[in-house]
C-alpha cells in the first residue's frame, strides 16, 4: 500500500511538470514504423466499444492502398483524408483544431477529412494530456510536421509521375498541381505512390508561414457536432458492455474517514442489488479512498440502494476543516507580515513610508468546484493480468501508470479508451473515479462496472479550487505613480512545506515583475481538504484580487485606469529575456488599448451604468477585458456587456476561440457568484439548487477581439477567464462607488443593501 | 411489462421497479444514452425530453407516470432518413456545443419552445431555457440558434 496521502498536490505539481514542459520533438512520433505500435494499444476493447459508439477508438493496421506516412493521417485512394486526433476533448475545440493544424500544413480541402480519436499511446503520439493551456503549444510542431510529411511525399510521387522538379509543383484543398503543364492529380489517386516513398527528414520540410494559411482563422464547426444534436453515444457514461454491472461509490463526507461498518447485507437483500462490499482503498485522494460500493443492475438501482446506505464512519484521522475558522484566521493575519518570501523588489518598506498616498485593502474569495456537467464515471473491466478502461479524461497517460501501478499490472496491460468529456475545467487531471472502477472491478471478481457518481459524490468529492486572502499595501507618489506594493498572501497547505495545488503564487505571477519596490509573502494555514487544478488556476483568484485592488489605487491616485495600467507596462519587452511563454509588454499594451477603443472608453454612460477594465497575463495569453454593468437601488447588478480582447498568437478554428472566450465570460460571471462552505470537514453542497450555476437569464453581450500576432498560438481554455471578475468588480465601482473586495460578489453586494 | 411509446414505437419494459424514473428506463434498458443525467433532481434539464410534446425531466418521472405517454427523445427528432430538424440544424451551424454534454437537453426544451411559439422573443427563451445548465457557457450561441431556427421554420423548416 501507498502512504496515505489526502492530497493531490505531489500529483498535481507532477502532471503541470509535464504538461507545463516544452517538448523536443521526438522523431519516432512521426516514423512510420510507429503504426504497427497502435495496433496493440487497441486490444480486445474495439470489438466491445463498437456495440454502441459504431466509432472506432483504436486505429486499425491502414488498409492496402492507404496512405500512412505518419500515425496521425491517412489517405484513401479514394481521396478521404483520415486524421486521428490525439487529445482529450472535454469540450476545449481540440477534437477539430488538432486535426486542422496537420490538414493545413497537408494543404487538406477540409471537407475531404474525417475525424477520430486516436488511441491511447504516448510511445506513439507523445504527451496526449489537456492541461494549462498547452495542448496547441506543446504539439503545433509536431502535427505541423506530420501533415507537411504527408504533403512534400504527395509532392514527390506527383514529382515522379509527371517527370518535372517538385519545386515546381504546388498544392491546395487535397491536389497536387503543376501549374506550368495545368496538370493536377487528387491526393487519393497518389496514395499508393506516396506509399512507396521514404518519409523525409523532417528539417528538409519547409513548414507555412501565417500569410500562407487557408484553414487558420476560419470558423469551423467541432467534429462531433452531427453526433451530439441526435444524441449518438460519445461520452464515458453512455457506455455499455456486455455483462457489464451498475456501480456507485460511497465514501466518507470528510476526506480521509474509513468504513468502520455498512448495512452490506441490507443492501445486497434490495431489489436489483447484485454486491455491496467495503473498498479499503489505497489511502491516497488521487486513487481510492475507503467507501461502500454498491453493484447493481441499472444505474438507478445502484443510486437507490446509496440511499438506503448507512455507514459509520472512523473519522480519526479524517479532516475537521472549517472555512469559517480559517476566514476568521487570515483575519487576523491580515495585518502582519507573510512568514514565507515569494518576491520582493527594491524596498517595499521605504517606499511605502515616502509614499503620497496609500491604500491598504483586504480581499478574499471561497472554495469553489469544478461541477462539469457530466458526474465523474468510468468503465473498467479487471481480466487477471489486464485492465482495459474507458474514460473521459484529460489526462489518459495517468490512468495507464496509477492503474498499473493500484493492480500490480506492467503498464503495457492497461488500455485506456480516451472518452468525450463532458466538460473537464482541470477536474479530470485526476482519474480517481478510474481508479475506483478499476479497483471496483478487480474486487468484483473482474466484471465489467461502470461507476457513476452522482452529482452529490461530484460536487462533495472534488480537488476544489482553494479558497484565499490577500491583504494588500501599496503607495503612489506626487505624480500619481505606483511606487510600492505588497500582499500578504494567505492560502493553505496539506504539508506544511508548500501551497495547497491551485494556492500557490509564484514569483513571476504579474503584476509583481513591474513592481519597482514590491513585496510578496506568505503565510500557509493548514488544510486537508483536497484542492486541485480549476480553470486558470491561482491566476483565476489571484487577478480579482490584483486588478480590483489596481483600480483602488489607481482611483486614490486620481488617474484613469487604462492608462495607469499602461504606465505599469512601461516599454515593449518579454518579461522573462526570450521566454515566449512569458508576458510581453508589448503585447499587453496592445490588448488594452484595443479594448479601450471598442468599448469605448471614457464615453458617457447611462446613469446607473459603470464600465470597469482588467487585464491579465496567464497560461501564455494577453487578455485585456472590460465590462459594462447596471445596479439597481437593491444592488441587484445586470452585467450588459463584455468585451473581451486577447493576444494568443494566430487562430486556429476562429468559431472555437470566440465560443471559448463567450464561454470563459460566462464561466466567470457565474463562478463570482458561487461559494462552498467547509465544516467539520465536509462540503455543505450538493446539488445545483445549493451551488447555482449561472442560467440563460445572466448571459450578457459579448465581443470577442483577437490580436493574430506572429508568435506561437498558444491555448485559449484558460487565459480569457482570470479578468471577468475585476472587470465586473470595478464596473460596479464605477457605478456605484461600492467596492467588491470578496466572493460571492452579487449576494456580498445585496448583503450590503440590506445593511 | 408495460407499454411505453418512445419516438412513435411501442416498447415493452420491465416495470418491476415502477418507481426508476424514465431516465433510466432510456439510458439503461433502452440504450437511448442521449438523453443524459446531471442532477438527478430536475436542476439541470440535461434530461428533458418531451411528454406528449411538453419537455418534462425524465430524471424525476418515474416509470409507472410515464405509461401510455408519447415519449419523445433526441433520438427522435431527425426524421428517418436522417435530415436533422430545424434547431438541431441550426446547433451545427452555429457550432454551439462545447463538451456538448447538456445540449440534447437544450435541444430538447428549444424545440418545444419553437412548437409552441415559433418565433419566440429573448425573453420567451430566457423563460423557456431558465431550467437547463449549461457549464460551459454556451448560452449566447444557445439563443442565436434559436432565433435561427425560428427563421428555418418561417421559411418551411420543421421544429
Amino acid at each position: 500500500m501507498n502512504a496515505v496521502s489526502f492530497s493531490a498536490d505531489a500529483y498535481f505539481a507532477e502532471v503541470m511538470r509535464e504538461v507545463e514542459a516544452i517538448p523536443t520533438t521526438r522523431r519516432t512520433t512521426l516514423s512510420r514504423r510507429s503504426i504497427l505500435k497502435i495496433g496493440v494499444a487497441g486490444g480486445a476493447g474495439l470489438v466491445l466499444a463498437f456495440q454502441l459508439s459504431g466509432k472506432a477508438f483504436a486505429a486499425s493496421a491502414p488498409v492496402k492502398g492507404e496512405f500512412a506516412p505518419n500515425a496521425f493521417l491517412r489517405v484513401a485512394p479514394s481521396g478521404r483524408i483520415l486524421i486521428y486526433s490525439k487529445g482529450p476533448e472535454i469540450g476545449q475545440g481540440i477534437k477539430t483544431a488538432f486535426p486542422l493544424i496537420i490538414a493545413e500544413e497537408l494543404d487538406a480541402a477540409w471537407s475531404d477529412v474525417d475525424i477520430e480519436q486516436a488511441p491511447i499511446n504516448p510511445a506513439v503520439f507523445g504527451s496526449q494530456s489537456a492541461g494549462g493551456s498547452r495542448s496547441i503549444p506543446n504539439s503545433w510542431n509536431q502535427l505541423r510536421q506530420a501533415g507537411a510529411t504527408a504533403r512534400a511525399m504527395l509532392v514527390s510521387a506527383a514529382a515522379r509521375e509527371w517527370r518535372v522538379p517538385a519545386s515546381e509543383i504546388t498544392t491546395q484543398d487535397s491536389q497536387v498541381i503543376h501549374q506550368a503543364s495545368g496538370r493536377k492529380l487528387g491526393y487519393g489517386a497518389l496514395a499508393v505512390k506516396a506509399s512507396a516513398l521514404p518519409v523525409p527528414d523532417g528539417k528538409t520540410l519547409k513548414l507555412k508561414t501565417r500569410d500562407q494559411y487557408r484553414l487558420f482563422g476560419k470558423h469551423f464547426g467541432g467534429a462531433d457536432n452531427a453526433e451530439i444534436v441526435t444524441g449518438k453515444p460519445l461520452f464515458g457514461i453512455d457506455l455499455k458492455v456486455p455483462g457489464m454491472v451498475y456501480a456507485t461509490f460511497t465514501k466518507c463526507p470528510a476526506v480521509g474517514g474509513k468504513v468502520a461498518s455498512a448495512n452490506l447485507d441490507y443492501l445486497k437483500s434490495l431489489p436489483g442489488v447484485k454486491d455491496a462490499f467495503v473498498v479499503e482503498g489505497t489511502g491516497v485522494v488521487s486513487e481510492v479512498m475507503p467507501g461502500v460500493a454498491i453493484l447493481a443492475d441499472s444505474t438507478w438501482a445502484s443510486f437507490r440502494a446509496k440511499s438506503a446506505l448507512q455507514v459509520k464512519w472512523d473519522e480519526t484521522n479524517a479532516s475537521k476543516d472549517s472555512w469559517s475558522e480559517s476566514t476568521k484566521k487570515a483575519r487576523e493575519l491580515a495585518s502582519k507580515v507573510g512568514e514565507q518570501e515569494i518576491t520582493k523588489s527594491g524596498d517595499f518598506d521605504a517606499a511605502y513610508k515616502g509614499a503620497v498616498k496609500k491604500v491598504e485593502a483586504f480581499y478574499s474569495y471561497p472554495f469553489v468546484s469544478h461541477a462539469t456537467m457530466e458526474p465523474q464515471n468510468c468503465l473498467a473491466h479487471f481480466k487477471g493480468d489486464s485492465v482495459e478502461i474507458w474514460a473521459g479524461t484529460q489526462t489518459p497517460e495517468r490512468i495507464i501508470t496509477v492503474t498499473a501501478k493500484m493492480l500490480g499490472l506492467p503498464e503495457n496491460q492497461v488500455t485506456v479508451h480516451q472518452m468525450r468529456a463532458g466538460g473537464g475545467f482541470g477536474r479530470r487531471l485526476v482519474n480517481d473515479y478510474a481508479a475506483e472502477a478499476a479497483a471496483i472491478s478487480k474486487q468484483a471478481g473482474g466484471i465489467p462496472v461502470k461507476l457513476t457518481w452522482t452529482r452529490e459524490d461530484d460536487m462533495m468529492h472534488d480537488f476544489y479550487r482553494p479558497g484565499g486572502f490577500h491583504s494588500f499595501k501599496a503607495g503612489v507618489d506626487a505624480a500619481g505613480k505606483l511606487v510600492a506594493l505588497s500582499d500578504h498572501f494567505i492560502t493553505f497547505s496539506s504539508d506544511g512545506k508548500g501551497p495547497v495545488a491551485g494556492g500557490n503564487i509564484p514569483k513571476e505571477e504579474f503584476p509583481f515583475p513591474l513592481i519597482e519596490n514590491g513585496l510578496l509573502t506568505q503565510t500557509m494555514m493548514p488544510l486537508k481538504t483536497p484542492c486541485g487544478a480549476w480553470r486558470a488556476p491561482r491566476s483565476s483568484t489571484c487577478a480579482f484580487a490584483f486588478q480590483s485592488f489596481l483600480n483602488e489605487v489607481a482611483t486614490a491616485a486620481g488617474r484613469d485606469h487604462v492608462e495607469f495600467l499602461l504606465e505599469l507596462m512601461g516599454e515593449p519587452r518579454w518579461l522573462v529575456p526570450d521566454n515566449q511563454g512569458s508576458l510581453n509588454t508589448g503585447r499587453a499594451a496592445g490588448v488594452i488599448k484595443l479594448a479601450a477603443e471598442k468599448a469605448g472608453w471614457g464615453r458617457t454612460l447611462p446613469k446607473g451604468h459603470g464600465l470597469g477594465v482588467a487585464f491579465y497575463f496567464s497560461h501564455a495569453g494577453h487578455f485585456a477585458e472590460t465590462a459594462e454593468v447596471s445596479v439597481d437601488a437593491q444592488n441587484k447588478v445586470t452585467v450588459h456587456k463584455v468585451i473581451v480582447v486577447g493576444d494568443i498568437g494566430p487562430i486556429i478554428n476562429m468559431s472555437s476561440a470566440e465560443n471559448q472566450a463567450q464561454g470563459a465570460v460566462i464561466d466567470g460571471i457565474s463562478t463570482m457568484n458561487l461559494e462552498l462552505s467547509i465544516e467539520k470537514g465536509r462540503i455543505g453542497e450538493g446539488n445545483f439548487d445549493e451551488y447555482p450555476l449561472m442560467r440563460i437569464t445572466g448571459t450578457p453581450q459579448v465581443e470577442t477581439h483577437f490580436i493574430q500576432s506572429d508568435f506561437t498560438p498558444t491555448g485559449l481554455g484558460e487565459p480569457a477567464l482570470p479578468p471577468v471578475a475585476p472587470a465586473v468588480a470595478n464596473a460596479v465601482f464605477a457605478a456605484t462607488g461600492q467596492r467588491i473586495r470578496s466572493m460571492p460578489f452579487f449576494k456580498n453586494l445585496a448583503n450590503q443593501a440590506q445593511a | 411489462m408495460i407499454t411505453l411509446t418512445v419516438n412513435g414505437k411501442p416498447v415493452e419494459v420491465d416495470d418491476s421497479d415502477p418507481s426508476m424514473p424514465l431516465l433510466w428506463v432510456l439510458r439503461d434498458t433502452l440504450d437511448l444514452v442521449g438523453t443524459k443525467y446531471g442532477c438527478g433532481v430536475g436542476q439541470c434539464g440535461a434530461c428533458t425530453v418531451h411528454i406528449n410534446n411538453v419537455p418534462m425531466r425524465s430524471c424525476s418521472m418515474p416509470l409507472s407516470a410515464a405509461a401510455g405517454q408519447q415519449i419523445t427523445t433526441i433520438e427522435g427528432l431527425a426524421k428517418a432518413d436522417g435530415t436533422l430538424a430545424a434547431v438541431q440544424k441550426a446547433w451545427v451551424a452555429l457550432d454551439v456545443a462545447q463538451c456538448g454534454y447538456c445540449q440534447s437537453g437544450q435541444i430538447m426544451s428549444a424545440t418545444a419552445l419553437l412548437r409552441a411559439n415559433p418565433k419566440p422573443s429573448d425573453e420567451d427563451i430566457n423563460t423557456a431555457m431558465y431550467g437547463n445548465l449549461c457549464r460551459c457557457g454556451t448560452y449566447i450561441r444557445i439563443k442565436a440558434a434559436i432565433h435561427a431556427a425560428a427563421d428555418d421554420i418561417a421559411k418551411g423548416g420543421v421544429a
